[in-house]
């Protein structure tokens, strides 16, 4: 089991989401990055970051309305 | 429906975006609007603080229905696409403050990043001067994002709070229709609470079912696609992401052509529609208005469409520079096409020291 880190994006507001999720990927050549967001704004934003740095991402809708995209590389 | 709305999101949204804002905006100018001001979202805040009495410059009073547009439409895609959720709680107070300063760096350039563009794209070179300080201000508030600057965390907060600001879009449009008078000036004639310029930028406009609609299909797309004229450069400097900034230069692009095509393009440095030639305040005054977008998370345009969803932070960094642009014309730091104002470049440096200090403060608080 590999650990799994966690970027929690939550009512932050632009750049911070991809922002913060790169700072962490930057320094992973793979493994598991989860990331929290609660806009559909973070949720493209993060996603489009994470593909271009060839991370295959998967979103899960949470029940809040939040959603936590899965980053795998 | 969910087919547009991928397409509006995907990375063709800003440019379609940018290519509606370069045919419309410059159609405003054809249809009334005051030169290369198609749109331009501080002007057009200033001349509502004018027509609700917070100044008194008789030239720029005027209740602009593109912005009442741009949060209506807005609104409307936020609803359905369900993305309307009320927000608030990101230092409301320091938005405020990041409103107001943002307008009186803009209105010693006379304008905002999208009216920046515009004037580019209409010929106006004096516009480029504008356009480096906002680079430069953008590139100052990208070393504080870099460097763990946060204005916080939202939360949740009741539907009625993302209210506040579409029923104060709706009540502007009611006293725009109807402009009520029943206050009396010295010579008791009938004057006021709302005040239209008879001259100047502030008569100039186009018929205000045009402006509305052009406002609401504008606000409607760029909700969608997230257009915003400084995230499309600190996006590419900060992320390399261009996504933002493919949509700023279809924008510029597509202007041009509309401006040439409506005998609209006049280049050269003096003599451009409500601007001036001075080099330094027009750097200045962009480099204020860009730091100050920056740190507020985006250009005044994105902030309307935020309240739109509901963002109340949005709405007081709205509300801080309504209050910016009544204090800005009171106390004569707004540009006229003369020059700076008196107070113009003594408020670009007060404005840009207390920025930065913003910049350098302002950290997420662990708890």
């Amino acid at each position: 089991m590999t650990d799994i880190k966690t970027v929690d994006a939550r009512g932050l507001s632009c750049p911070q989401p991809p922002m913060l999720t790169r700072q962490v990927i930057q320094k992973l050549d793979k493994g598991t990055v989860e990331v929290l967001v609660d806009s559909g704004t973070a949720r493209e934003n993060v996603s489009r970051l994470a593909k271009s740095m060839g991370w295959a991402v998967t979103i899960e809708e949470q029940a809040d309305g939040s959603a936590r995209i899965i980053l795998k590389k | 429906m969910s087919a547009i709305a991928r397409f509006l999101t995907s990375r063709w949204g800003p440019i379609i975006t940018g290519v509606a804002v370069g045919i419309l905006a410059p159609l405003l100018v054809f249809w009334g609007n005051p030169g290369n001001m198609g749109i331009c979202v501080v002007c057009f805040i200033r001349d509502i603080a004018g027509a609700l009495g917070f100044h008194r410059a008789g030239v720029v009073q005027y209740i602009r229905p593109e912005i009442i547009g741009f949060v209506l439409g807005s609104l409307a895609a936020a609803l359905a696409f369900k993305e309307f959720k009320p927000r608030t709680g990101s230092s409301p107070l320091v938005r405020f403050l990041l409103g107001m300063f943002a307008v009186f760096g803009a209105l010693v350039f006379l304008g905002c990043p999208w009216r920046a563009y515009l004037r580019l794209a209409g010929g106006d070179w004096t516009a480029i001067f504008g356009i480096l300080g906002l680079v430069v201000g953008i590139g100052i508030g990208i070393i504080f994002l870099r460097t763990g600057f946060s204005l916080g965390r939202s939360r949740s907060a009741p539907k009625a709070v993302g209210w506040v600001m579409p029923i104060i879009m709706v009540v502007l449009l009611v006293l725009l229709i109807i402009e009520p008078q029943f206050g009396r000036d010295a010579e008791g004639k009938l004057t006021g609470p709302i005040f239209f310029s008879t001259t100047g930028p502030g008569s100039q406009h186009a018929a205000l079912i045009i402006s509305l609609v052009v406002g609401l299909f504008i606000g409607f797309l760029a909700q969608r696609s997230r257009f915003c004229t400084v995230g499309a450069i600190r996006d590419t400097i900060l992320l390399r992401d261009f996504r933002l900034f493919y949509g700023v230069l279809a924008l510029i692009v597509v202007a041009f052509i509309t401006n040439l095509a409506l005998g609209q393009f006049n280049p050269g440095f003096s003599g451009q529609p409500v601007a001036h030639t001075n080099e330094w305040w027009n750097f200045g005054g962009m480099a204020l208005a860009g730091l100050a977008f920056t740190l507020a998370g985006g250009c005044p345009g994105r902030q309307l469409f935020l309240t739109g969803e509901g963002d109340a932070d949005s709405a007081m960094f709205i509300s801080g520079m309504l209050v910016g642009a009544g204090i800005s014309h009171t106390y004569s730091m707004a540009s006229s096409t003369a020059g700076p104002g008196v107070f113009g470049p003594f408020i670009v440096i007060a404005g840009l020291v207390i920025c930065v200090v913003i910049g350098l403060t302002m950290r997420e608080v662990k708890v």
